[in-house]
Parts: C-alpha cells; structure tokens; sequence
C-alpha cells in the first residue's frame, strides 16, 4: 500500500490522470443511484429546455433529459474504450512478439500487412463496415470492429522494442537453459516490457474511444444507446449550436475533453516511467 | 534515393489502394441481407440479372475493379441520376484546400513554437503556451469546431456559421468570391490548427530536448556560432525529420477529423457529402468518398515518403 502511493507521489501525471478517470466513475456511480438513466430516452421531458432546477442539466430536442443521458453515456463511452483498446493491443502484442522474436518470414509477412493497413485511415473502413451492419451494431460490436483496425500500431512498436531485446544477454541465458520459446516471451521480454505496454494499452484506449466517438458523430453508432457520440450527432443533426443550445453539445466535449486528458496524462506518465531519459526533460 | 526505393514505395501504394478497393468491395457481401417476402422474389432475380448480381463473385469482382479503374463508382442512390464520381469530384477540392492549408500552417507554426518552447535562449514568455497547447492538443478537431462556432458565429457574429461561401452565390474566379471563401474558411480551418498545434509543438519541443543534449550542439556552442545559426541549422534541421515522418504517419488521422469538422460547419467538402450519405444509406455514395479518403491518403503518404530521403542526407548517402 505504502508502494502505491509512494509512486502514485513520484509519478503525479500518473496521479492526476487516475483521479480524473476516478471523478468520472464516481459521476457515474452517483448519477446511476440518485437519478438514474431511466430519463435518458426520448420524450421523458418536454424538449429543448435549458437548464433548471427541474432539469439540471437540460433537455434536448428529442425530450431527453441531458444529465440522465451523460450518466448512461460515460460508461459506455470508458466501455467501447477499455475493450477496442484491449482487444488492439492484445492482438497487437500478440503479432508484435511473433514477429519480433521470431522474425523471417513470419516477420516479413506481418510487417508487410502492418504497413499496408496503417496508412489507411481507419475511419474510413470502419464508415463501411458500421453502415454495412448497423442494424446489429451494439456497443460491444462496434468496440470489436475499431479493435480490429487498432492493432497495426501496438504491433509495430512493439515489435520493435522485442527486436533491440531479442539478442540481448538476458534471453541468450534463457535460451541456452533450455527455455522454450513461450517461456522466454513470457518470463523474458514480458516483464521488461510491462510499463510499456501499459503505456500502450492507454494510447489505444485513447485511440479506441476516439474512434468510436468519430462513428457516433457521424451517426453510426448503437442507435438505441445515448452515447456521447450519438449526443453530438443528434446535437449537430438538430442544429443546436445555430440555435445556441450549449447545454446539449457542451457537457459532453467537457467530459471528452477530460477522459482525453487523463488518459493522454496517464500515457506521459507511464512513457517517463519506463523511459527514464524522459525524467529529466520535464 | 535509389530507384528500387521509389519503385518498392510506389508499389507499396498500388498494393494499399488495391487492398483498400478489393475491402470496399467484399466487405458489404459478407453481410446478412436478403429478402423475406416471397412475392418479391421474382423481382429480386429480374434486379439482380439486370445489374449482374446473378453471376459468379469472382466475375462481379473484376467488373468492379474494370469500373473503378476508369473512374465509375455508379450512382448516387440519394441523388439518382448524379453519378457518385461527379458529386465527389465537386466537393474534393473544398476538402483538400481546406486539410492543406490548415495542415501546413499547423505543422509549420507548431514546428517552429515546438523548437522554441525547447530553446533555452528563446523568451520566456512563450512558456506560458505550453499549458494551453496541452490541454487543445487532446480535443478532437471537431468538437473544438463545435466550440468556435458557438462562440465566434453565434455569441459574437464574427465569422459565418456554416457553408463554404455565401448561401446562393455563384460560385467564379473573382476576388470578392474567393474572399468569400476564405471568409467562410476560417473558423473550420482555425479549429483544425488550434487543435494540432499543439500536437506538433509537444513532440518537436521533445526532440529538441534529445537533440540540444548531443555532441554536435555542444561543439557548435563552443566553436562560437551565433545562437541563430544553432538554433535553425543545428537543432531544428535535425529536429525536423522525425517531425516529417509524424506527418507521414499522421495523415489518416488529421483526414478523419477534418472530415468531422466539415459536419459541423456544413462544409461542402466530402466530410458532409460522407454524413448526408451515412443519414440516407445511399452505399454507393458511401464507397465512393472512402476510396477516395483512401487513395488521397495513401498518395499524400507516397509524396511525403518520397520527399523524405531528401530531406535526410544521410538515407540518400546510405542508398547510394
């Protein structure tokens, strides 16, 4: 415990990030016990009302109540996130440590698909793919399909941290003893890795949830779900801003804004952790 | 630069935009459709022997692929008869003159802010910047767009709301037009910079910080040059290149939010055409703007990767 927060003192992005995801997640919990999300859906409140007493937060043209809507949309907003970002990432690490460590044609072959898809811009592909489904598409669906345009990055970087480890003296030892090939991965390179994924893994959470907000602004997000993304599509698609409805559009981009910042925070953080050289240039 | 180098890159494009097309194309047949009714079966068939659906994929694939080598996406389902190809051609050019001016005022400004925000010699009030950069470098463009419009277009009419010029003009080569343009560019164009200035100021400032603590520096410091000369020749030349690569690799993601910001201020380029066709299911419409997102990506990328050795000397020694 005292670990914890002697480093949670020594790393403050890391600190100030955590707390900022912390206040979110209370927000949430709070929201979800006291006025919970059932207002959230069309026609609970007469429509386009700005703040009040009654409706803390407003309500839009549709007659949801907006507060209710940001309690339901913050979680499935961190959602689409921790998942795109974890499946990208694990598919990325698991590519990143087959073709690094192996290397050949194994290699070639991955390295190749990596840099064929990385210059595609994933919103793209992902347009078609959400209008091709979007009857089916849930939020889970949605977090897979922006998963399986995440990994290209995490396998490149990683693969190249495993190839100026590869031929050090630590996994020559391990080779020699005997290890197998699993084992050196996992007991070797694994660990010495492990902030730097950790880095990763919030760069593609970041990545993911940017993603998926980009989708719902566009419209294709769950239909059903009151999303942070699909809060701005519905706020763009009524014009609130031409009709200076702030309340509809603004607290969404705060929350945005702060899950940004505290992830981008986390990242720096981890990114100092594991590089020391990056200490001393504050 | 050798030729196998620029043949390998160019064949590297072929092969993205081949892959992107042949993508575009399977992508759609994978998923689940048909129809119920059984009545309408009948029309289905006529339909689908009308357009070629009847016939192997295979052959459906090459027809497709002949099609788009000239130029013809079909039609717009929204629009009937335009053809997708010429409402894309029409907003194109909004689009890229929108992404490359702001993109090349962001790069540059953040460029040379980054360098400065490193240099020890620079003026100490440019470190107040640092914190606002920060905090606009993890905004995405468009939800700052939606930011500037309330404030600037609708609190204080400074700047129009939306479109590209002004609603019903003709669109000519005059000066009052293009000053109309411009006029309507701003506010799009400035949440374009102000949301990646900061991006490229954080991470040349960072490589400044690496390169100032290398041999070289110190040597030109103690040969005496004059602090300018350090600053541009010695620091910032080299600081540059990983900068370039950034931009090469960045390119997707600065289209895709610039796409957005054209939905938020109605823009005319194919970010807006992309959201009526997303709004309308019009598919055809749909595939068409993501080639041509893609192909424009994966040609700005070539461009760059090809400018790039000759930027760094020591890839082109090495090569040669």
């Amino acid at each position: 415990m005292l670990n914890v927060l002697r480093f949670l003192r020594q790393n403050p992005r890391i600190t100030i990030g955590f707390a900022l995801i912390g206040c979110m997640l209370l927000f949430w919990l709070i929201g979800n016990a006291t006025i919970g999300t059932s207002k959230a859906v069309p026609i609970s409140a007469p429509p386009d009302l700005p703040p009040s007493a009654h409706y803390p937060l407003g309500t839009d043209s549709a007659g949801r109540q907006l507060l209710p809507v940001l309690i339901a949309g913050v979680p499935l907003t961190l959602e689409v996130g921790l998942l795109a970002g974890g499946v990208g990432l694990l598919i990325g690490a698991v590519l990143g440590f087959t073709a690094g460590y192996f290397g050949g044609p194994i290699d070639a072959i991955i390295r190749t698909a990596a840099d064929v898809i990385l210059p595609i811009p994933a919103l793209a592909v992902l347009v078609v793919i959400a209008s091709t489904i979007h009857t089916l598409l849930s939020v889970e669906i949605m977090a897979l399909v922006i998963a399986s345009l995440a990994w290209m990055y995490p396998t490149r970087t990683i693969r190249a941290q495993v190839l100026t480890m590869r031929n050090r003296a630590f996994v020559d030892v391990g080779r020699l003893s005997g290890e197998s090939h699993l084992a050196i991965i996992f007991r070797e390179l694994m660990p010495n890795l492990l902030p730097y994924l950790a880095a990763s893994f919030v760069g593609a959470v970041g990545a993911g949830i940017l993603a998926g907000i980009g989708l719902e602004a566009l419209g294709l997000g769950p239909q059903d779900k009151p999303t942070l993304g699909m809060t701005i599509f519905w706020a763009i698609y009524y014009g609130a801003t031409l009709r200076g409805m702030w309340w509809w559009w603004g607290p969404p981009i705060v929350i945005l804004v702060l899950v940004f910042l505290s992830l981008f925070l986390i990242a720096q953080g981890l990114d100092r952790y594991a590089n020391p050289r990056l200490r001393q240039t504050v | 630069m050798s030729a196998a180098y620029v043949v390998r890159r160019v064949l590297l494009f072929f092969v993205v935009v081949w892959a992107a097309t042949t993508f575009i194309f399977f992508l759609p047949k994978l998923a689940p459709g048909g129809v119920n009714s059984a009545g309408m079966q009948s029309m289905v068939d006529a339909y689908e022997a009308k357009f070629g659906l009847n016939k192997p994929l295979w052959q459906q694939y090459l027809t497709y692929l002949g099609d788009l080598s000239h130029g013809d996406f079909g039609y717009s389902l929204m629009l009937y008869p335009t053809k997708v190809v010429d409402i894309i051609l029409v907003s194109m050019p909004w689009t890229i003159g929108l992404l490359t001016v702001s993109t090349v005022i962001a790069f540059s400004l953040g460029t040379v802010l980054g360098g400065l925000l490193a240099w020890p010699r620079a003026p100490q009030a440019i470190q107040y910047l640092l914190p606002p950069l920060f905090m606009f470098s993890v905004v995405p463009y468009y939800l700052f767009g939606l930011i500037l419009v309330y404030l600037l277009a609708f609190q204080f009419r400074v700047f129009p709301m939306s479109g590209n010029s002004q609603y019903g003009v003709v669109a000519s080569f005059s000066p009052g037009f293009a000053a109309d343009v411009v006029y309507h560019s701003i506010l799009p164009a400035l949440s374009i910079i102000l949301a990646s200035l900061g991006f490229w100021a954080l991470g040349m400032r960072a490589m400044m910080v690496s390169i100032s603590g290398e041999d070289y520096m110190l040597f030109a410091d103690a040969k005496g040059l004059n602090a300018r000369r350090i600053f541009l020749r010695y620091a910032m030349r080299n600081a540059l290149l990983p900068q370039t690569t950034t931009l090469a690799l960045s390119l997707g993601t600065i289209l895709s939010g610039a796409l957005l910001v054209e939905v938020v201020f109605s823009y005319a380029g194919m970010g807006a055409v992309l959201f009526r066709a997303v709004s309308g299911f019009d598919y055809f419409t749909i595939y068409g703007v993501v080639f041509f997102i893609i192909v424009g990506v994966a040609f700005a990328t070539l461009v760059l990767d090809l400018v790039y050795p000759l930027l760094d000397p020591r890839i082109r020694y090495s090569k040669r």
